[in-house]
C-alpha cells in the first residue's frame, strides 16, 4: 500500500540532502580560502551560513510535524528521530566552515608546506558526503567505513598541529599564523566528528541499533 | 518460527504450545506458542479474522459451546493444563475473567450486575456483597461516579461506564487474569483513556491479555505486543522494542500502516 506519509518522508530526506549538499559547499569553498588566501571566498561562506540556518528550522519544524500529526513508529520513528539529531550536526558543519572563514586573513603567506592541509579538508569533506550518501540511500556498509575514517583525521589532526608547535618553537614570527592554522584544523576535525555522528544516526535509522559510546557495551575492568 | 523476546522476572501466568485450532476444515488458529505474564498487560494486534479472539477464548474455554471444534496443543494456565480437565470449567471462569467489545451489562441494577458472580458462587451475606461491589467498583474506577446510584439500572450508564461496569463484574469473583477483547472500540475518546488508565492500574494486580485494533493503545498500555497472522504467531515482544525495532517484515509493515 502506499502511503501519503512516505511521501511526507522522502519530503524530509530530500530537504535534509539539500541542506547538506549547501555545507558540503561551504566546505570546500572554505578550504579553497584558506589555500588561496581568499577573503571574497570567505565572505561567501558566511553569506550561505543565513541559508543553512533557514533549512535547519524549516526541517525542525517539518519532524515536529510529522511526530505530532503521523505518530510515527517503527523506521518511520527512527528517521524522524535521526533526522531531528542529525539536522543540528549539519548546522555545526557550516558552523565550523565559518569559523575557518573567519580565520583567513590571518593565516598567510603560507608557513606550512606540502599538501597536509588539504589532505585533512579533503578527508573532512569526503566523510561528510559519504554520511550523506548513507542517509539517502540507506547503505549500511558506507555508514561504517565512515566512522572507520574518523581515526584517519584524528591523525592526521594531530601531525599538523605537530608540525605547527614545531614550528612556532622554530620561529616566533609564525606564532600568529600557526596559532590560526591550529583553529582551521580544529574545526576541520570537528566536521570529521559530526559526520561521524551522522554515520551513527544512520546506523540507528537502518539497523535500529545504538552504536554510540561502545565501551559502555563492554565488560568493565 | 515466530520471533519472541523478552527479559522477564514475573513468572509465565498462561502458557500456549503448539495450539491449533479449527472450526471445522478451518484452521484458525496455526501453531502458537506463547508465554504470558503475571502482572503485565500483553496487547494482541492484528488484522481482522487472523484469530485473536479465538485465541482468547482459549483461555476460558468459551469456544466449547460451540459445535464442530478443534484443538490441540497444550494450554496452561500457573502450569495446570486447561484443556485436559486439569481444572473445572466454573473455577477456570472465576479465574479468567472476559470484558467483551461491546459493553454487555445485565438488564439489572448496577449493583445487581456487580454481585451476580458473587452470587453465582454461593455467597448471600449482604454485608460481603456490599464489600465486594464496593472494591470492585472502586477497582474498576467506577465507584464515585456510581456509588449513590447502585439501585439504577446498568442501561442507564453511558457506554464507557457500561464498559468499565462489565470489568467490575468481571473483578468481583476475584479473578487473576483478565481477557478483554477490544474493550474500547465501541468507546469514545475519553471513555477510552479512563479505560486505558484502568488497564494501567490493573495490571498491577492482575495478567491482562488484551485484543486491540489502535496500534497507539497498544503501545500506551501494554507491556508486551504480539503480532498475529493468519491465525500464527509472527512477533512478540517488549512493546517499546515492537514499535521502534519490529524485526520482521510483517509486523513492520502493519504497525506502520503499509499493510496490504
Ligand atoms: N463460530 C465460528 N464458526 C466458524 N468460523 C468462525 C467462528 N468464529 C470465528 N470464525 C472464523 O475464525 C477466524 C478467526 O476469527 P476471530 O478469532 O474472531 O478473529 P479476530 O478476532 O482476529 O478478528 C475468522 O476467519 C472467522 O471467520
Ligand atoms: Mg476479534
Amino acid at each position: 500500500m502506499v502511503r501519503h506519509f512516505d511521501s511526507e518522508l522522502q519530503d524530509l530526506r530530500d530537504g535534509l540532502m539539500a541542506m547538506a549538499g549547501q555545507v558540503e559547499e561551504m566546505i570546500d569553498l572554505s578550504q579553497a580560502a584558506v589555500s588561496e588566501g581568499s577573503s571574497g571566498k570567505a565572505e561567501e561562506v558566511k553569506a550561505m551560513d543565513r541559508l543553512v540556518d533557514e533549512q535547519e528550522l524549516k526541517l525542525d519544524q517539518a519532524c515536529i510535524d510529522l511526530l505530532a500529526l503521523r505518530s510515527p513508529i517503527a523506521t518511520d520513528l527512527r528517521l524522524i528521530a535521526s533526522s531531528l539529531k542529525i539536522i543540528p550536526e549539519i548546522e555545526r558543519i557550516g558552523d565550523h566552515c565559518c569559523n575557518i572563514a573567519r580565520r583567513v586573513p590571518y593565516i598567510h603567506p603560507p608557513i606550512l608546506a606540502g599538501d597536509a592541509l588539504e589532505r585533512l579538508a579533503g578527508e573532512t569533506r569526503g566523510m561528510v558526503r559519504q554520511a550523506v550518501d548513507a542517509f539517502v540511500n540507506g547503505n549500511a556498509e558506507l555508514a561504517r567505513e565512515v566512522i572507520a575514517a574518523d581515526d584517519k583525521v584524528d591523525v592526521l589532526y594531530v601531525q599538523i598541529y605537530k608540525d605547527l608547535l614545531r614550528i612556532m618553537l622554530a620561529d616566533p614570527l609564525c606564532i600568529e599564523r600557526a596559532s590560526n592554522l591550529i583553529i582551521v584544523i580544529k574545526n576541520w576535525e570537528r566536521i570529521a566528528d559530526q559526520a561521524t555522528n551522522i554515520a551513527e544516526e544512520v546506523l540507528f535509522i537502518l539497523e535500529g541499533v545504538n552504536v554510540k559510546h561502545p565501551y559502555l557495551h563492554q565488560p568493565e575492568g | 518460527m515466530p520471533i519472541t523476546d523478552h527479559q522477564e522476572q514475573k513468572p509465565v501466568k498462561l502458557r500456549a504450545r503448539n495450539l491449533d485450532f479449527s472450526y471445522g476444515d478451518k484452521k484458525v488458529l496455526d501453531g502458537i506458542s506463547m508465554d504470558i505474564f503475571a502482572e503485565q498487560a500483553t496487547a494482541i494486534i492484528g488484522p481482522s479474522g487472523c484469530g485473536k479472539s479465538t485465541f482468547l477464548k482459549c483461555f476460558n474455554r468459551i469456544h466449547e459451546v460451540s459445535s464442530e471444534v478443534r484443538v490441540a496443543g497444550d494450554l496452561e494456565i500457573d502450569g495446570v493444563d486447561i484443556f485436559r480437565g486439569g481444572i473445572h470449567e466454573v473455577e477456570l471462569r472465576r479465574r479468567v475473567g472476559m470484558v467483551f467489545q461491546k459493553p454487555n451489562p445485565f438488564p439489572k441494577s448496577i449493583y445487581e450486575n456487580v454481585v451476580f458472580g458473587p452470587k453465582l458462587f454461593g455467597v448471600r451475606d449482604r454485608d460481603i456483597l456490599d464489600g465486594i461491589a464496593e472494591e470492585s467498583l472502586r477497582k474498576a474506577a467506577l465507584w464515585d461516579e456510581v456509588k449513590d446510584r447502585l439501585k439504577e439500572s446498568a442501561m442507564s450508564m453511558s457506554g464507557g461506564q457500561q464498559q468499565r461496569l462489565c470489568i467490575a463484574r468481571a473483578l468481583a469473583v476475584n479473578p487473576e487474569v483478565l481477557l478483554m477483547d477490544e474493550p474500547c472500540s465501541a468507546l469514545d475518546p475519553i471513555a477510552t483513556a479512563k479505560i486505558e488508565e484502568l488497564i494501567f492500574e490493573l495490571k498491577k494486580e492482575f495478567t491482562v491479555l488484551m485484543v486491540t485494533h489502535n496500534m497507539q493503545q497498544a503501545a500506551r498500555v501494554s507491556d508486551y505486543t504480539a503480532f498475529f497472522w493468519l491465525g500464527r504467531l509472527i512477533e512478540m515482544g517488549p512493546t517499546e522494542r515492537i514499535f521502534t525495532n519490529p524485526r520482521d517484515r510483517m509486523t513492520e509493515d502493519y504497525i506502520s500502516g503499509r499493510f496490504g
